[in-house]
């Protein structure tokens, strides 16, 4: 491999690390507060990819508000979610595997509910003239969006960081992260509380949902699938319920799914197999995830 | 056990068998392939049931597992010209080549094979708990997928197995349903289920009480597994043609449902549920296909019976939690209680008359 392949692949990295994180981030704080693998994350990504990808092509809006509608829409999308499939569970005091069993029924829905309406056909994403022009580096050429997703990640990096940790909602998300009785005790809405985390979160599954799309830009309603497994698999070996731990996860996950298949070439097959046997070696040796919290169980 | 239950066994197993008997001889194949498909899918969701209802590891890996019982179980049954024929990319490697062993083979190396492989997963993922647990195996499941794609020297890849011989008939599904029945009813039984239920009930309570929780989580995963593999060998002989797309994610989550639908800590239930699922499956096909009433036709939408099953999945566990049956069974107890009940019923009515 040259030096310039080399490169090549590693703004690729960087660009699916960022990717991975950025949807990673929005798991883990639903995680974190509610303890539910939120299974139809992934299919919140293509629901923002779609409204995206409608907002340009039938309404014939400009493509950057096509895409904050998206992100504000997708967001709503994972708000009912909320209510629709996970509250009344949780407020009849259900054992978590049935939240488990009624995510993997709403990721189900909505795949086949997109299949419905939308079709099975792949349909070509937009790219906006901004994203799609190419950069020269030397000999490494590079689209435009290879750059601007890893500054937008630190950007919205910065965002949750100041909401989670420097505002009133956030201190009411990490309480409740610990202990709801004593939450709900101090006065904190916790209804309110989970919505809010899940609008967030869900903003920024359209936000990777969007910036997926740009990268393959053959958009399919089953297409979520696979990212939102991985990125669930990014958060868990960060440490799941750990916003930084869930950025790192989603780089090393990013970079051993590029690099692994540039060193190993003949492995291309094995790409997406590559997340699972991460996600087994690190659960097996810290099963709390590189940053996550060592767990007492209480009786 | 008393004579009048064995009684009542052997009216039910006559019944049952005479019903077969009639269904194998005057039902269109297109019917018996639906009750082939309901006994294979009954056996894998007793299996999951095992795993997931009566010892609380909620495992999503059942597809994984199938998949390893479909390959290995025709990899031995199919005849070597068919073996010569489907592997034109690259030959199928050595000992597989120049065997063609009957049926009963297949499903035992099928058999052994899943637990071999479950044994393999289990050991490390089984330390797992809860939601982990379930993603790991989900994991692994998809490793299968992915891994029996990529050998084409063994799986021939992408491509799949065809012209698998149709070994699959009523009587081998129903009798494997019917010894899967007996297997899981036995275990469920004695004192291994009720150190399963015991580990779902209450795990620290059930380690202070001495029960080897890892020996007994690994024991219930790899019997489960081991039925859904054998259920994934009849599968592939009674569908002729495997490949890797086949053991999705997707078949794991019809499992799934059949055992949430029934509920997840019953026999019956897990019966019933395979049963329903499977009868709906077929009978909603029609959505999925266009329509034409009268002078109006509607297109097809591919994935309307999905966006039915998935809504039925999320109604059932916010509204039914525990399934249509619970953890109750259909008993033989119970039988004879309603028998006598209605027995007494019209007995007290002539004596008064």
């Amino acid at each position: 491999m040259t030096l310039t392949h080399f490169f090549q692949h590693l703004a690729n990295a960087v660009y699916l690390g960022s990717l991975y994180a950025l949807i990673a981030i929005g798991y883990t704080m639903v995680y974190g507060i509610l303890r539910l693998i939120n299974f139809a994350h992934g299919e919140l990504l293509i629901v923002g990819a779609f409204i995206a990808y409608y907002g340009i092509l039938i309404f014939h809006l400009p493509w950057w508000l096509s895409f904050i509608i998206a992100i504000a829409l997708g967001a709503l999308v994972g708000m009912s979610l909320e209510r629709v499939a996970y509250r009344p569970l949780r407020e009849r005091g259900a054992p978590r595997i049935s939240l488990l069993v009624s995510a993997i029924g709403a990721s189900f829905f909505l795949q086949n509910l997109g299949l419905v309406i939308i079709g099975g056909r792949h349909k070509s994403f937009y790219r906006p003239p901004f994203f799609a022009q190419t950069l020269q580096l030397g000999d490494v050429t590079v689209m435009n969006f290879l750059f601007i997703l890893p500054i937008i990640t630190i950007i919205i990096l910065g965002i949750v960081f100041l909401l989670v940790y420097r505002s009133k909602t956030g201190m009411a998300m990490r309480a409740l992260a610990k202990d709801y009785p004593t939450a709900r005790l101090m006065g904190i809405n916790i209804n309110r509380i989970i919505a809010y985390t899940f609008a967030l979160g869900s903003a920024l599954a359209a936000i990777g949902g969007i910036m997926y799309a740009l990268r393959y830009p053959a958009i399919h309603p089953l297409a979520g699938v696979l990212p939102g497994l991985k990125c669930f698999i990014a958060a868990v070996v960060g440490g799941i319920g750990n916003v930084p731990g869930a950025v790192l996860g989603g780089f090393i996950l990013g970079m051993l799914e590029i690099m692994g298949i540039a060193f190993f070439p003949h492995l291309a097959g094995y790409r997406d197999a590559i997340a699972f046997i991460v996600l087994i070696i690190i659960l097996s040796f810290k099963p709390t995830g590189l940053l996550g919290e060592q767990v007492v169980e209480k009786v | 056990m008393t004579k009048q239950r064995k009684l009542i066994l052997l009216v039910g197993a006559l019944i049952v068998s005479s019903f077969l008997i009639y269904a194998n001889f005057f039902f269109d194949p297109y019917v018996l392939r639906i009750l082939n498909l309901i006994a294979i899918y009954m056996s894998a969701a007793l299996g999951l049931s095992l795993i997931n209802g009566f010892t609380g590891q909620f495992s999503l890996g059942i597809a994984g597992f199938m998949a390893v019982g479909g390959y290995a179980a025709s990899l031995l049954t199919l005849p070597i010209s068919v073996k010569e024929s489907i592997f034109f990319i690259r030959p199928l490697i050595w000992p597989f080549n120049s065997l063609e062993l009957p049926f009963i083979v297949g499903i035992l190396f099928a058999a052994v094979m899943t637990a071999i492989f479950s044994f393999l997963i289990g050991f490390p993922v089984l330390r797992l708990r809860g939601d982990y647990l379930a993603i790991a195996t989900l994991g692994f499941s998809e490793v299968i997928r992915v891994v029996s794609t990529n050998t084409i020297t063994i799986t021939n890849g992408a491509l799949g197995l065809k012209g698998i011989p149709a070994f699959t008939n009523i009587w081998w599904s129903f009798g494997f349903a019917g010894f899967s029945l007996f297997v899981i009813w036995r275990l469920i039984n004695s004192s291994y289920g009720r150190a399963f239920k015991a580990i779902r009930d209450n795990e620290m309570a059930a380690e202070a009480m001495g029960i080897a929780l890892f020996k007994n989580k690994l024991l219930a995963f790899v019997i489960g597994s081991t039925l859904a593999g054998i259920a994934g060998a009849l599968l592939a002989h009674l569908l002729t043609a495997i490949d890797p797309a086949m053991f999705r994610f997707f078949l794991t989550f019809n499992v799934l449902l059949m055992i949430v639908l029934g509920g997840m800590g019953s026999i019956t239930g897990a019966v019933l549920g395979a049963t329903i699922v499977t009868f709906l499956f077929e009978f909603l096909r029609y959505l999925d296909s266009p329509m034409e009433w009268g002078f109006i036709t509607i297109p097809g939408a591919p994935g309307l019976r999905m966006v039915i099953f998935s809504t039925l999945l999320i109604i059932m566990i916010l509204f039914r939690r525990q399934g249509l049956m619970g953890d109750r069974e259909l008993s033989l107890a119970w039988i004879e209680k309603s028998f006598s009940r209605i027995f007494h019923r019209r007995g007290g009515g002539n004596g008064n008359s």
